[in-house]
């Protein structure tokens, strides 16, 4: 998926007749819409002659993460995989993305003229979700995967809320999550399974997969009440206050998580169904993300940049600074409750330990990966760090060393990170491209 | 029934006397002036009526509603707006976002509507955004709508400044040292913005000025300070001729 901002124009190639303008031109012809069925068609290849393809080449069965690991592993196999992933991803792609890219503009132009946003919307969506399915459902290593990045994006997002928009450093998203988690897990045990400790179910599980959104809504409200608490101390001033309490608040409800026996302190709670599938966990993302990004264009979202940049200047020009700072804060603490909530229901089994200072670096690292600030930012800094670890896992202790090494390179390139201080225009990413322009 | 009315306004910074027992009133569509040497506390009073700063003593009035202890974005939103005598833009922020994120008070479309894009955010956004680019229109600025402020020319972020002040609709309009640091030609300029302002959204001005020759031509009436104290109030001829204001800028003479 990938934005694309001027194209070059026609006279221009002509002129400048090399390959790369070429192929250039040619792919900036293709709209999101040609993309996905690229994407799409590669799925299916993948599908019906994955594995035969990956044996025909020496592969010991369908890479898991696009051939990566294979690559770190067995350096002997890299020709395998990369041919692999360029017959089977790269190419499909491209050519499909091309082909139907007449076609594919004109049904964008349709979809955006003839309905509402949000029909086109969804139509992206679904197209998204259903090359994820084909590509998650060959294994469940993969469909964990996708599950982890999508719960990443939801954490992050929520965090550079605060971190990026509103300019304050909090530390206590763990905690919010691990609220949001326990808050959900012991709404779907008590009332969906029988348990050793919580009984009987309340109410017939066959409801459960109906009324789990509540459970995750409930988590997230416990979670947001939780912001609430450290919100009133810390925003009376500015500056460092709310990195100190909050990071106490993540020590507490970490602490507090594991004196409470009923909910089976350091042990951990388990038994939790798991609901959180993949298209539950899309979902949700997909709703994160959609509600982040309204709220960031809205004069509230703007109003916590202001307050960022200077809260003196944003009072007096009639802007209510606690008010803003507050609904930003609570904001972002009930996705992070909501993102620890699906996170217990894929895992069916959550710990104290999980939700600690190490899951707090892996989630700054996310936010400042991507880029303080921009939606598309936290959603590649997500994807990134989730993928590097995955991928850097057959190192063992030396991924631990490669992955600070990596980001303390790029805060050297990149200070503020890959794609900072950006705003994407869903209008625009989902429009139709250059051809279609030109014949109108 | 003035507009505003400050009435024995005195301030303290810890055992340092601000502001003592400052009088104002001022009548709508007025255009005042308020001149002092440095550290007079000119800019104090300025943070006093907008309520970054609370007054040790003394009572501020606007249309007979007392502004002491309000928060400044109650004060702003009861339309008493301000500049800054260092600039303070959002630096991240384009012009335009500027402009349309001072009718914060006037939007009332709510969390929902932030959260989900309802109608009714759209409508009055739309509205926002319509009287935002008219303002930056009229101030011949438009053409920077979609420019980062820090990326704009000094002249130019003043402008900015001064947009985003009347964006929210004013009663009141405080502008501390609208002229500082800039060129002859482009203080000109400025003076013709402040009178455009005046006329054509009528707010009472009152403008702190640390060049006589502007604050002469442009304003009505002059108050002056000096030690937090007001030692002169009259029309620009009478304060030029006054002496104790003499004195206060260029020092009094030493009799031997």
């Amino acid at each position: 998926m990938e934005v694309r901002g001027s194209t070059v124009q026609p006279a221009e190639a002509i002129a400048r007749n090399t390959l790369l303008v070429k192929v250039r031109s040619q792919l900036a012809q293709i709209p999101l819409l040609g993309w996905l069925f690229g994407t799409l068609t590669a799925m299916a290849i993948e599908q019906v002659a994955g594995r035969l393809l990956a044996r025909a080449l020496g592969l010991s069965g369908v890479p898991g993460l696009f051939g990566l690991r294979i690559m770190l592993t067995k350096p002997a196999l890299i020709p395998s995989a990369v041919a692999y992933v360029l017959l089977v991803y790269a190419l499909p792609t491209l050519i499909v993305a091309r082909l139907s890219a007449p076609l594919a503009n004109r049904l964008a132009k349709l979809l955006l003229d003839r309905f509402p946003l949000w029909v086109s919307l969804v139509v992206h969506l679904g197209l998204l979700y259903a090359t994820l399915h084909l590509w998650g459902g060959t294994s469940a290593y993969r469909m964990l995967f996708l599950s982890f990045i999508f719960i990443s994006i939801i954490l992050t997002l929520s965090l550079n809320l605060v971190n990026g928009y509103m300019g304050e450093f909090s530390c206590s998203h763990p905690g919010f999550m691990a609220m949001g988690a326990y808050v959900a897990s012991i709404l779907t045990v008590l009332f969906f399974v029988q348990d050793d400790v919580f009984g009987a179910p309340l109410l017939p599980p066959a409801l459960g997969p109906f009324l789990f959104p509540l459970a995750l809504i409930g988590g997230g409200l416990v979670a947001a009440v939780g912001a609430l608490l450290v919100a009133i101390p810390s925003f009376r001033t500015r500056g460092d206050y709310l990195a100190i309490i909050s990071l106490a608040f993540l020590f507490i409800v970490k602490s507090v998580i594991e004196n409470l026996e009923i909910i089976g302190g350091p042990r951990g709670l388990m038994n939790q169904p798991k609901w959180a599938n993949l298209p539950t966990v899309f979902a949700w993302t997909a709703i994160c993300v959609w509600t982040i990004y309204n709220f960031t264009r809205s004069t509230i979202g703007k109003a916590a940049c202001a307050v960022r940049d200077d809260e003196t200047a944003a009072g007096t020009m009639t802007i209510n600074t606690r008010r803003t700072k507050m609904v930003t804060f609570l904001f972002a603490a009930f996705w992070a409750g909501v993102a620890g909530g699906l996170f217990a229901h894929v895992m069916g089994y959550i710990n104290p330990g999980t939700f600690d200072v190490k899951k707090l670096s892996e989630v700054l690292a996310m936010v400042y990966l991507g880029g303080l600030n921009s939606v598309v930012g936290s959603i590649a800094g997500a994807f990134g760090i989730q993928l590097l670890m995955e991928v850097l896992r057959p190192l063992e202790l030396f991924k631990w060393i490669v992955i600070p090494v990596l980001l303390i390179v790029l805060m050297i390139l990149r200070p503020t990170g890959l794609i900072a201080f950006t705003e994407v225009n869903v209008e625009d990413l989902l429009k139709p491209r250059q051809k279609l322009e030109k014949g109108r | 029934m003035p507009l505003l009315q400050v009435n024995n306004m005195t301030h303290y910074f810890g055992g340092l006397r601000a502001v003592y027992n400052y009088q104002l009133e001022i009548d709508k569509g007025q255009l005042r002036g308020l001149i002092g040497p440095n550290g007079a506390g000119k800019t104090t009073i300025f943070n006093l009526i907008t309520g970054i700063y609370q007054p040790t003593e003394g009572e501020i009035l606007l249309e007979s509603k007392n502004l002491v202890g309000l928060q400044p974005y109650d004060i702003a939103a009861m339309g008493v707006c301000r500049t800054f005598q260092n600039l303070r833009l959002w630096r991240h922020m384009t012009v335009f976002d500027h402009v349309r994120l001072a009718r914060y008070s006037k939007l009332h479309y709510g969390l929902i509507g932030a959260f989900l894009g309802t109608a009714r955010r759209h409508r009055e956004e739309a509205e926002s955004e319509k009287m935002a680019y008219e303002l930056l229109e009229m101030l011949g600025i438009s053409h920077y709508a979609d420019e980062i402020v820090t990326n704009l020319p000094y002249g130019v972020q003043r402008k900015v400044e001064m947009a985003r002040a009347v964006a929210s609709e004013p009663n009141l309009l405080l502008l501390d040292e609208p002229t500082a640091g800039m060129n002859p030609e482009e203080m000109l300029e400025m003076m013709g913005v402040i009178r455009q302002i005046r006329d054509e959204l009528g707010p009472a001005i009152l403008l702190i000025e640390h060049r006589m020759k502007v604050a002469m031509e442009l304003c009505e009436t002059i108050q002056a300070i000096d030690f937090g104290e007001l030692i002169a109030e009259g029309t620009p001829e009478e304060i030029r001729n006054n002496p104790r204001v003499i004195d206060a800028y260029l020092g009094k003479e030493e009799v031997t």
